[in-house]
């Protein structure tokens, strides 16, 4: 059973398209990564699955009532608003909205817990969300998409802006979600984070789909020098996959 | 939990000021007096100042802030931006040309409910016009251009009307009623607005959790499955009824609808779905705290209530920004 299914889904901005005819489905344990270079497409594919944008062919997503949805599949924009001087408890609550009825309930409260608690929030809940740095808002934006508990996150840049620690525990919780049995799309401009702690990497290079795959088979150097480029080093450590751009090939 | 007691403090507030309206007025009556002949109807003259002159008075006071301060915190809500207020999308100035237009053809000599109904028409044209404007889709942005132009378009026509009007004195009572008032207002009045201020109100206490969803922006508050067109048009719809009424009944009262959701803000965390009431309530205790202010500093020359409101609210919200920017530094 996928999580997401997406059938040449395209989106066009005027005549030109920014997402074109993009097939891939999603299922659970995977964490997805998202790659290309600026304007590839990425936040484009990305909204269109989640149906905020008009698209022609086919996501799985996008025809589901909002609040069906809602539940179905978390979103975090890359644009990341507080619009609003409330504490940390209360935004990441509003992850709770698909679910509440009118009162706040006990497995609301926990599933909050629970969000902060992974992303290492526990100390903030009285906090105010605005007075926080750009970083720790980040982490708490990305609490409220786990506080809603949806089988599959959306994740626009989630790592963009934090630090490596963050960086590094963020990719570890969208593991163990994986491993919970849900899944992760989240789009990565740091190819060494992607290459590390995705399962599975998605190249987009002029809103096509242009490879797909485990990131040994995804980050050649062909596809590098074509799509970003690059040139790079890669290798399988004891610790890992490793990935470190090296220099420019154009 | 403070903010039910907030809510109760509020409450109290909004009663005394309500009585205090009551109490407060040329005809010289005592308290006991005048409350006994509201309730029992006994003595002749007591009866008709207390039902007739001030207890429609106090009710759209009461009526009128809480629209202007609910639909002010709706639209700070939707917009995410302290400084929006009711006005913005249009209706305010359209309501306005429309009893202006009434005042000046002489139209709201003819029957007592011209007038008002010669605004609420202007205001539910407004509505159609930012409707098709803004399209059916479509967020916060293309709802505050539309609504700048309308108000630009209502605002120049009144400025055509009193420009060719011929008679200064229609002229001059264009520009009292514009400063707003509450003064002799009968019942009439109230039965006319007082529908429209209700169904405004409680088509805007109902955009609580969408407004809070949109906290975290458009496209989140989407994927959360708040349906961003429905919100909007409920928030169109509720401003124009409420905020049209308000206008019709006391002409336009400024400042209420901008400073009382700001002030009352910090009290209430900040969650725009709890300064909805909140505001309901600090609106309405502003609004009746000015009327009475108005009676009370110039009994005898018809101080304008939307004059004081300015008066007192700017220098007020400028001490508020002032303080505002030394917590931040």
């Amino acid at each position: 059973m996928s999580l997401l299914a997406l059938e040449n889904l395209t989106v066009r901005r005027g005549d030109c398209p920014v997402v074109d005819h993009v097939t891939f489905t999603v299922s659970p344990g995977e964490v997805l990564g998202l790659i290309g270079p600026n304007g590839a497409g990425k936040t484009s594919l990305l909204r269109a699955a989640m149906g905020l944008l008009p698209s022609a062919g086919r996501s799985s997503l996008a025809g589901l009532a909002p609040r069906v949805r809602a539940r179905a599949a978390a979103f975090l924009p890359q644009a990341r608003e507080i619009a609003w001087p409330v504490d940390v408890e209360t935004l990441v609550m509003l992850g709770r909205v698909p679910h509440a009825g009118r009162r706040v309930t006990a497995a609301d409260r926990e599933a909050v817990t629970r969000a902060l608690d992974r992303m290492g929030l526990a100390g903030y809940r009285q906090r105010i969300a605005t007075a926080l740095s750009g970083g720790e808002q980040a982490r708490v934006l990305i609490a409220r998409t786990l506080a809603q508990e949806a089988p599959l996150l959306l994740a626009d840049e989630p790592v963009a802006g934090l630090d490596p620690e963050s960086q590094i525990r963020t990719m570890q919780v969208f593991q163990s979600l994986a491993a919970e049995g849900r899944a992760v799309v989240a789009s990565i401009h740091d190819l060494g984070l992607a290459a590390r702690h995705c399962t599975r990497l998605l190249l987009i290079a002029r809103g096509r789909l242009v490879a797909d795959g485990p990131p040994g088979v995804v980050l050649t150097a062909a596809n590098l020098a074509e799509v970003f480029g690059v040139r790079a080093y890669y290798a399988d450590t004891p610790d890992g996959p490793v990935f470190q751009p090296l220099g420019v090939t154009r | 939990m403070r903010y039910p007691l907030l809510l109760l403090a509020l409450a109290l507030l909004v009663v005394l000021l309500f009585l205090l309206s009551l109490l407060v007025g040329p005809a010289a009556l005592g308290l006991g007096e005048s409350l006994r002949a509201l309730v029992t109807g006994q003595g002749e003259a007591v009866v008709l100042v207390m039902r007739e002159i001030r207890l429609p008075r106090a009710i759209l006071g009461l009526a009128v802030g809480a629209v202007l301060g609910i639909s002010g915190a709706a639209m700070q809500g939707f917009l995410r931006n302290p400084l929006a207020e009711p006005g913005l999308v249009g209706v305010s100035s359209s309501a306005a040309l429309g009893a202006v237009i009434a005042l000046q053809t002489g139209l709201a000599a003819s029957f007592t409910l011209a007038l008002p109904l010669s605004a609420l028409a202007g205001a539910a044209i407004s509505v159609l016009l930012i409707l098709g404007l803004a399209g059916p889709r479509g967020g916060a942005l293309a709802l505050i251009l539309a609504g700048v132009a309308i108000s630009a378009l209502a605002a120049a026509g009144v400025a055509l009307i009193l420009n060719l009007s011929p008679n200064p004195f229609a002229a001059m009572e264009i520009v009292f009623w514009m400063m707003g008032s509450l003064a002799d207002r009968s019942m009439t009045h109230v039965a006319l607005a007082l529908p429209f201020l209700l169904a405004g109100s409680a088509l805007l206490l109902t955009l609580g959790r969408g407004l809070d969803a949109l906290t975290l922006g458009e496209d989140a508050a989407e994927a959360l499955g708040v349906r961003l067109g429905r919100v909007r048009l409920l928030l169109i719809l509720g401003t124009a009824l409420s905020v049209g009424a308000a206008v019709a009944v006391a002409g336009t009262v400024g400042f209420v609808g901008l400073v009382v959701p700001h002030i009352l803000r910090p009290l209430v965390g900040a969650r725009p779905s709890r300064l909805l009431p909140a505001s309901a309530l600090g609106g309405a205790a502003m609004l009746l705290a000015a009327d009475v202010a108005v009676r009370v500093i110039a009994p005898d020359r018809d101080l304008k209530l939307g004059v004081l409101t300015a008066i007192v609210g700017s220098p007020f919200f400028l001490h508020l920004i002032w303080r505002m920017r030394r917590m931040e530094a």
